[in-house]
């Protein structure tokens, strides 16, 4: 993390340079009398009291972020923070108040001119991708140079070097369809990389995803911003993504901003009561369950199948045994590469009479303080799996001992545990998503 | 007239009457109009006919299932070649192609207005309030109700059967069309207004292909109940397979009755198979087929 350590919160002590994003006293009301509800919540009037004007989606929001800075905008659901991003691209216009993008005002300039800012300055990726489902993946990419007006040939190598950045490369010609959920929020990444605007706007861009394709997306866009250096805004509600990410944090609710500060600020002066039971829940054993330290399975193996195939695949990943899935992916067991060789020898035709059922599994909430009992036991990584019985990732015992290493040395900071998880994880390959679980807190 | 039939208690309110004095009225001071609306439909129409009527059945019947094939495939070309072979034998030919122009012209028209009238809505709540009602208002009148003012401004003829189809056939055209682009992704219409593309622009690349095969469904709608006025148009002398069935009825010719209902039937078939084949085949459905 790279935000600076004093304890001040005022942005502009913070951001000494021009601010790349400037918003000033901020207001959003939807409803029939923005104007009135502006006056009375101005006046001290709370969200509630001018229920009956609108509803006041963000209050009076007041921030910097400096050019190069990832700025983390967090707060439960419902707590304005897509209205606020889209004030700042000018999806909404502000019911009051000022926001500047270098020094164009986006509360007051016409359309054209927002146009033109939106073409130069700002682009964002969507929480659902967002994609034009009839365009390859490389006209995806290619349409904000599209509506630049920049030329095919030009902008289809542009719109390609941006897939290549974020790892799509010889995809592409497929369609949006085609790809597993992770790859399509790269399409929808490359896509406002390939716009080159300085500003980038992410409204819970991954939380869609699920989490071992979430945490690899989160470093690819600490790698990119490291190089590219961007200003994002980034929008979650999940405050482990926050506080991996996040220079600094703009904690939200119920449409006020409540304390901005890095996530060493927050996590030991948090600003208020709501601040405080935010930050409660990273606490570590809480936050940190099975999904958050599992591995991607090195194979699988279709519980359907037969023993020469298995035995042939567990040979070519060199591993010692594997879990037996059916179609679903729902667990069956454990199947040990002895077994499958030696059926094979004696002619065996189904997978099924040598599935070990007797193996550990947990489900993927499951706090990892709680996975040291059963991983003792095990001699096996432990399974973890969905609400439907579903093997999701496996966790090996190193892995755990790395995580609760990373707890004891750095008692009171998340990010080193964090880091050590990151590391240790496979990175998982891209053939599929494994549904979209949410992070575990928010 | 017939009146007074019911209570004392409510006084005769004479519609009808207010209605009919009001056509009247149209009907002399825009006759110019018409009269140009009449020449005009009346010409495409001849020319549409003529299209289909003046080459040999066979060849007409190979163009109509090379269409199926390219929308379908074979199959369908097929099956829509024994349908024409029978209409044919059944010596109806001539009156399914005449019904099948005036399908055709009503259709493109009422796809014309309804379509952008459809986008309209979209749009614009207030346009979408007011098109509404009266699109319920013209679902629900009986079809033939339509024929009586038509009739008298347009006197009989293919002419007054192709406006009253027109008028009959529009509402799904306009509110599947609706319906279509409402139901686009909103994050994907965003995404367009947040890299800076203009609304015209939003709407051409993004909200009519991502509606498109909804729209076609409208589509298929449309022709559908176009055709399903073709019998009805006949008591005007529209001609066609109508007019067969008309003339059945009126003679109680029960052979002649099925014959023309079975030329309507498989035209009906062949039409539907193929529009609903076309929505299939725009780049978006394709797209989402395209996904394992
Ligand atoms: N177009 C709109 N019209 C009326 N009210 C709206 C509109 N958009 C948002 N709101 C309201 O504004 C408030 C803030 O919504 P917003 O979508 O900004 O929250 P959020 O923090 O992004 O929540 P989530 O985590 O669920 O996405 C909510 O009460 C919402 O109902
Ligand atoms: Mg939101």
């Amino acid at each position: 993390m790279t935000g600076d350590s004093s304890t001040t919160t005022t942005p502009a002590e913070t951001t000494a340079v021009t601010p790349a994003v400037s918003v000033r006293g901020v207001y959003k009301v939807f409803g029939p009398k923005p104007g009135e509800a502006v006056r009375r919540l101005e006046a001290g009037a709370s969200r509630d009291e001018v229920k009956s004007l609108g509803t006041a989606a963000v209050i009076d929001a007041t921030f910097d972020v400096a050019p190069g800075e990832i700025f983390v905008v967090m707060g439960l659901s419902g707590s304005g923070k897509s209205t606020l991003i889209r004030m700042l691209n000018g999806l909404w216009t502000p019911s009051a108040g000022d926001v500047l993008l270098g020094d164009a005002n986006l509360a007051t300039v016409d359309g054209k001119r927002l146009r033109e800012l939106r073409r130069s300055r700002v682009s964002m990726v969507f929480q659902h991708f967002a994609l034009l489902p009839h365009r390859t993946v490389l006209d995806n990419a290619a349409y904000p140079l599209e509506i630049q007006g920049v030329g095919k040939a030009e902008r289809q190598e542009k719109a390609q070097q941006a897939l290549d950045m974020v790892g799509l490369s010889g995809w592409q010609d497929s369609l949006p369809s085609q790809l597993s959920g992770g790859m399509r929020q790269r399409v929808g990444l490359a896509r406002a990389l390939a716009a080159d605007t300085d500003v980038l706007l992410m409204d819970e861009a991954f939380s869609a995803l699920d989490p071992l394709i979430r945490s690899e997306m989160q470093e690819q866009l600490l790698e990119l911003q490291e190089k590219l250096g961007k200003t994002i805004i980034f929008i979650t509600h999940d405050l482990n993504e926050a506080m991996h990410l996040g220079d600094r944090i703009a904690v939200m609710r119920d449409g006020r901003i409540v304390q901005i500060g890095t996530a060493e600020q927050i996590l030991s002066d948090p600003a208020n009561s709501y601040v405080e039971k935010f930050v409660a829940d990273v606490d570590r054993s809480r936050v940190l369950t099975a999904s958050s330290v599992m591995q991607r399975p090195r194979l699988t193996v279709p519980a359907g199948g037969g023993p020469r195939q298995a035995a042939r695949e567990m040979r070519e990943a060199e591993v010692s045994g594997a879990f037996a899935v059916d179609r679903r992916r729902v667990l069956k067991g454990l199947v040990r590469a002895d077994d499958a060789v030696r059926a094979t020898k004696e002619g065996v035709e189904k997978l099924e009479g040598l599935i070990d059922a007797d193996v550990t599994s947990v489900h993927q909430d499951t706090p990892i303080a709680e996975l040291f009992a059963p991983a003792a036991e095990s001699a096996v990584p432990l399974a973890v799996v969905d609400d439907e019985g579903r093997l999701v990732g496996v966790v090996p015992r190193v892995t755990l001992l790395e995580a609760m290493a990373g707890e004891a040395v750095e008692n009171g900071n998340v990010s080193t545990p964090e880091k050590t998880l990151q590391e240790a994880q496979l990175r998982p390959t891209d053939d599929e998503a494994t549904g979209t679980t949410e992070g575990a807190t928010a | 007239m017939i009146s007074a039939a019911t209570d004392t208690l409510v006084p005769r309110v004479p519609v009808g009457d207010w209605i009919e004095t009001a056509i009247d009225w149209v009907t002399d001071t825009f006759d110019p109009l018409f009269d140009a609306i009449k020449t005009f439909f009346e010409s495409i129409y001849d020319s549409l006919d003529w299209v289909l009527s003046t080459p040999p059945f066979f060849v007409v019947a190979i163009v109509l299932a090379a269409i199926a094939f390219w929308a379908k495939g074979w199959k369908l070309a097929v099956g829509s070649l024994v349908g024409f072979v029978l209409i044919a034998a059944m010596d109806q030919w001539d009156n399914a192609m005449d019904s099948l122009a005036l399908v055709l012209l009503a259709s493109v028209v009422a796809l014309l207005i309804g379509i952008p009238l459809g986008i309209w809505s979209a749009r614009n709540e207030h346009v979408s309030r007011i098109v509404r009602p009266i699109l319920d208002f013209m679902q629900t009148m009986p079809a033939f109700v339509y024929l009586i003012p038509t009739v008298v401004i347009f006197l009989t003829g293919p002419v007054p059967g192709i406006i009253a189809t027109i008028v009959f056939a529009l509402a799904p055209g306009v509110r599947f069309t609706e319906l279509g682009i409402r139901q686009v992704d909103s994050e994907v219409v965003e995404a367009g207004r947040a890299f800076g593309s203009t609304d015209r622009r939003i709407l051409r690349q993004i909200q009519i292909p991502l509606a498109m095969p909804t729209i076609m469904a409208g589509v298929n709608q449309v022709i559908m109940l176009a055709l399903s006025m073709v019998v009805i148009s006949g008591m005007v002398g529209a001609g066609g397979l109508g007019g067969d069935v008309v003339g059945a009825l009126s003679s109680v010719d029960i052979a002649l009755g099925f014959e023309a209902g079975l030329a309507v039937v498989f035209l009906a078939i062949y039409l539907d198979r193929v529009t609903s084949a076309l929505a299939d085949r725009s780049p978006v459905a394709k797209a989402l087929k395209a996904a394992r």
